[in-house]
């Protein structure tokens, strides 16, 4: 009929993932919290990528957010506090065909994991990764984080603590090979997403430094994140992270960024006056370390069993 | 009556036939960095290859550069050959290679030479321009005379000096030559093996140190009175013979394995290298990381996605590695952990060997954590044992360690060439689409086995956790939920030990003692229960390879002796020690488990000297608890 063969009628038409298709179980985080927002960003990213479900892994550690994985309905891994890097980095050095998100906490990555996470950057390896920093330690309820503000009063600090915050963004630009390094913040929905979108668009290890309020721990910093205008600076760029006219006038300040400038970013991050938003730093052309892991896949049978019947000559009597 | 003229009534005159052997024990020391061992390996290739039975053992001080001329820097390697089969280092030796004066000393303090041991000395130092060095060494000589070894001094630097300009480096080549000579060594397969060694340098280099060895075969034929020469053994098949982390090399190569992860630490380090060398031309790689966690974490990633994936590590690498090894038991992730064992507890005694990592592999981690522990006690069983683990490692979804130890590690020995077969390389699962309604831990309720999903299978999908859960992967805090997946995940112990056999008993079924041991010390102790059965002593042994779970049939075995004792590299107090008691006692590693296991009154005999055991130690052991 109409020159078509008869089972073509059969077809059926392309997979289309939606939302639902992603989404799994209800998150149980708190009322406010933050990672809400990015959990629901994440999934229209999937939606809007079309990634497939079953070649798509969440890997995270320990710590509130990274019960994420529990949330997506893809593959997952929640392993170890503090070690999400090296799963991720395993999974994906040897199956290219995988898409691999990291999902990590200010604690599990810059406390108990920061000797992972500094090799993770100079690894390269292909993985978009999302720190949640919400400077305080929630699921163990309220103790002091290495991104905590001096002062911040908590269960291990009932006097405040004492030691200056460690900035992610510093650190990570610090690491050779760096490959793409930007921050945003959850109550930004719209740069958050674009952020995201960036990282996973980007090949290497895709750095998105999220700000986080977490509402039960730290209530006082909520609206000092949420509604002070003054100190957030919407970095502007063609090259860096872009968001529609409507959402840029939400920013009171915006200043120019030229991604590829390391030396800039270094500065921006270091700065005291301002918390910038967007692209801080990408490279090109850095050493993918996953590249090299799957540069020898498919050797087949035959071709082990003569390597390795070379090698009992070499040792052979 | 001069050293050699004594030498020349006690061996056969040079141009008659050389001596036969059985076998003798060759020995050479020098400080760090003079080659010995390189020199050492080379001979017992040579001999191996010749048809004679081989067995090393690297004499390693811990540090890297140890002060010169001093019996702490002992750095050398002993090799035993014989006409037949050799399991183990053997005693006394019977011909050592001194390149100084001191180290002989360390090894003396380990009582590795007997009156009649032939020593052949460096003679430089007697003419050193340091008063101190020539009175140690004239004073050293009188010593090793009364000791009443056949002290020959050889002028081994001042022969080299005729041909190289340092001749620090190549003396170790000079004097393969020479023990080519003494031991009537092929010098064509001399040659060859020299062009193998330093295959990666420049022709200059290689045809120095083929010159040397020469020298010094020369210089042996002209100078010295004796010759021996051990026949080979009849083969009636091919060999190969390499060191026991060149087999686990090779053997992760014949499992199909395709990434191992590991972080440099001594004794394990030189497995890696090896793989580093070969592996990428099978279609592997080597992921050096940049802490032992993170090198097991990235294991067993590698392993959650599919490709299964070995960890090398000692002792130390074990304590950090802990944590992600309870959640590779709690998820079931396959991989294999190959433990090389050293000296512990801390950093202890690096580059010795000791069986003290067996407790710690069994109850390293919190909570319950059931795994399967293997260990080699051949370095042919360094190769099988791997493609084996692999195996188990898949179908039990489970980690399996691999224990060996320094002295197998460095140690080389010849065995059969492995016949390839196809299915040693033959991936985990099958990349099919899961069966619906299938849940990512379907526990089998009578063996407590699943198939495990991986990333890109559809209808798979879950999450894996180290936190407790239900058979969808689901996190579960339900009591009842806990109680049952904790018996499933011990359950594969048990289907696990339906598989093994009783061991084998080496000796009479019955008797007055039985040995039983595990690990590198297979060689020592069945040569030394072969002596105790001869002289009349109804003294049998058993050698397990599965310590967890153990195999099956040991009480019934001990019940058929008086006494029951385990010989172990490890710590224990000894019974009739000051203060130790019945009610105190602390025993060796694998007395500790048979005790709990089969409650007979398994007694022991460890100890932590950093050495392997000799057959004689052993058997004096024996005689004493038979006498008890």
């Amino acid at each position: 009929m109409f020159g078509l063969k008869p089972d073509a009628a059969l077809e059926l038409p392309e997979n289309y993932y939606v939302l639902d298709d992603y989404e799994k179980g209800i998150a149980r985080w708190c009322d406010g919290c933050g990672d809400h927002a990015v959990l629901a960003s994440v999934q229209k990213l999937c939606r809007e990528e079309q990634l497939d479900p079953v070649k798509t892994v969440f890997v995270s550690g320990i710590g509130c957010s990274s019960r994420f994985p529990h949330y997506m309905n893809t593959y997952g891994f929640h392993g170890l506090h503090g070690r999400a890097f090296p799963v991720a980095c395993g999974i994906k050095h040897r199956r290219p065909d995988l898409d691999v998100f990291v999902i990590t906490g200010d604690g599990d990555c810059c406390s108990i994991g920061a000797g992972a996470w500094i090799h993770a950057i100079r690894y390269n390896v292909n993985l978009t990764v999302m720190l949640f920093n919400n400077e305080i330690y929630g699921l163990t309820k309220k103790q002091q984080s290495p991104t905590s503000r001096i002062g911040t009063v908590s269960n291990t600090t009932p006097r405040g603590s004492i030691l200056p915050p460690l900035d992610p963004m510093q650190v990570t630009l610090g690491v050779a090979n760096a490959s793409f390094v930007a921050q945003t913040a959850d109550w930004n929905p719209a740069h958050m997403h674009a952020t995201i979108k960036a990282a996973h668009a980007h090949k290497g290890f895709s750095f998105v430094h999220i700000l986080q309020r977490c509402p039960i721990f730290q209530p006082e910093l909520v609206n000092e994140l949420t509604s002070n205008r003054d100190n957030i600076c919407y970095l502007k760029d063609d090259n860096g992270i872009t968001v529609s006219e409507d959402i840029e006038k939400t920013f009171k300040h915006s200043a120019p960024h030229d991604p590829s400038d390391i030396n800039g970013a270094r500065q921006l991050a270091a700065s005291e006056e301002k918390i910038y938003l967007g692209l801080f730093y990408q490279g090109k052309n850095k050493e993918n370390y996953d590249d090299y892991g799957a540069h020898n896949l498919g050797v087949t049978v035959e071709e082990k069993t003569a390597m390795l019947n070379a090698e009992f000559d070499k040792y052979g009597i | 009556m001069s050293v050699t003229t004594e030498l020349k009534e006690k061996v056969t005159q040079k141009g008659n036939k050389a001596i036969r052997l059985s076998e003798h024990i060759v020995e050479i020391v020098s400080d760090s960095g003079e080659g010995a061992q390189k020199c050492g390996q080379s001979f017992a290739s040579i001999s191996a290859k010749m048809g004679n039975g081989v067995w090393t053992v690297e004499i390693i001080p811990a540090e890297i550069q140890p002060p010169a001329r001093t019996r702490e820097g002992a750095s050398g390697i002993r090799i035993r050959i014989g006409s037949e089969k050799v399991t183990n280092m053997g005693n006394e030796a019977n011909l050592v290679v001194a390149f100084n004066e001191q180290v002989p000393y360390g090894r003396i303090d380990q009582s590795a030479y007997t009156e009649g041991t032939i020593m052949l000395i460096e003679s430089k130092w007697a003419e050193e321009a340091s008063d101190s060095i020539r009175e140690s060494y004239a004073e050293a000589l009188k010593d090793f005379n009364e000791r009443g070894y056949e002290v020959i001094e050889v002028p081994m630097e001042k022969e080299c000096l005729k041909l190289v300009k340092n001749p620090r480096k190549g003396k170790n080549m000079w004097v393969l030559g020479m023990l080519c000579e003494i031991y009537s060594r092929d010098i064509g397969r001399a040659e060859a093996q020299i062009k193998q060694i330093f295959r990666k340098k420049s022709d200059t280099i290689i045809n120095s140190n083929i010159d040397l060895l020469h020298a010094g075969y020369k210089w042996a034929k002209e100078n010295l009175d004796f010759e021996y020469e051990i026949t080979p053994m009849e083969l009636d098949e091919q060999l190969v013979v390499m060191n026991g982390n060149e087999a686990v090399g090779m053997g992760v190569i014949a499992s199909g394995m395709e990434v191992c992860s590991m972080y440099p630490i001594t004794p394990a380090t030189s497995a890696s290298h090896y793989l580093a060398d070969v592996f990428e031309s099978a279609g592997g790689v080597v992921h050096q990381a940049e802490d032992e966690i993170a090198a097991v974490g990235f294991a067993i990633g590698s392993s959650y996605s599919g490709k299964t994936a070995v960890t090398i590590t000692s002792g130390p690498g074990i304590a950090l590695k802990t944590e992600f090894l309870g959640l590779a038991a709690m998820a079931e992730v396959p991989l294999v952990i190959v433990d090389v064992q050293r000296g512990g507890p801390s950093t202890g005694l690096p580059t010795k060997v000791e069986q003290s990592d067996l407790l710690a592999i069994l109850y390293g981690q919190t909570g319950d954590a059931p795994k399967i522990v293997m260990a080699m006690a051949t370095i042919e069983e360094c190769f099988h044992f791997v493609i084996l683990a692999r195996k188990i490692a898949d179908s039990f979804r489970t980690p399996v360690y691999l224990l060996t130890d320094a002295n197998l590690a460095t140690g080389q020995q010849p065995f059969a060439r492995p016949k390839i077969q196809r299915d040693w390389f033959a991936p985990p699962v099958d990349q099919s689409p899961w069966k619906e309604g299938v849940t990512p831990f379907n526990w089998d309720p009578e063996t407590g086995l699943s198939k495990r999903p991986i990333p890109g299978q559809s209808g798979g999908i879950y999450t894996l956790t180290g936190l407790a859960h239900d058979t969808k992967g689901k996190v579960s805090y339900n009591p009842d939920n806990n109680q049952k997946t904790s018996e499933l995940r011990s359950k594969k112990l048990a289907t696990f030990k339906r598989t093994l056999k009783p061991p084998t008993i080496n000796g009479e079924e019955s008797g007055d003692l039985l040995i039983v041991s595990w690990g590198s010390t297979l060689g020592s102790i069945e040569e030394a229960v072969g002596l105790a059965q001869k002289e009349g002593l109804k003294v049998s042994s058993i050698h397990l390879r599965f310590l967890s779970p153990l195999e099956p049939g040991l009480k019934e075995i001990f019940s058929r002796f008086k006494k029951v004792m385990t010989i172990e590299i490890n710590y224990s107090d000894k019974a009739d020690a000051d203060g130790i008691t019945e009610d105190n006692r602390r025993y060796a590693q694998l007395a500790w488990i048979l005790r709990a296991r089969t409650l007979v009154d398994v007694d022991c005999y460890s100890n932590v000297m950093g050495q392997p055991l000799s057959p004689k130690k052993v058997l004096r052991e024996i005689k004493q608890r038979i006498n008890k």
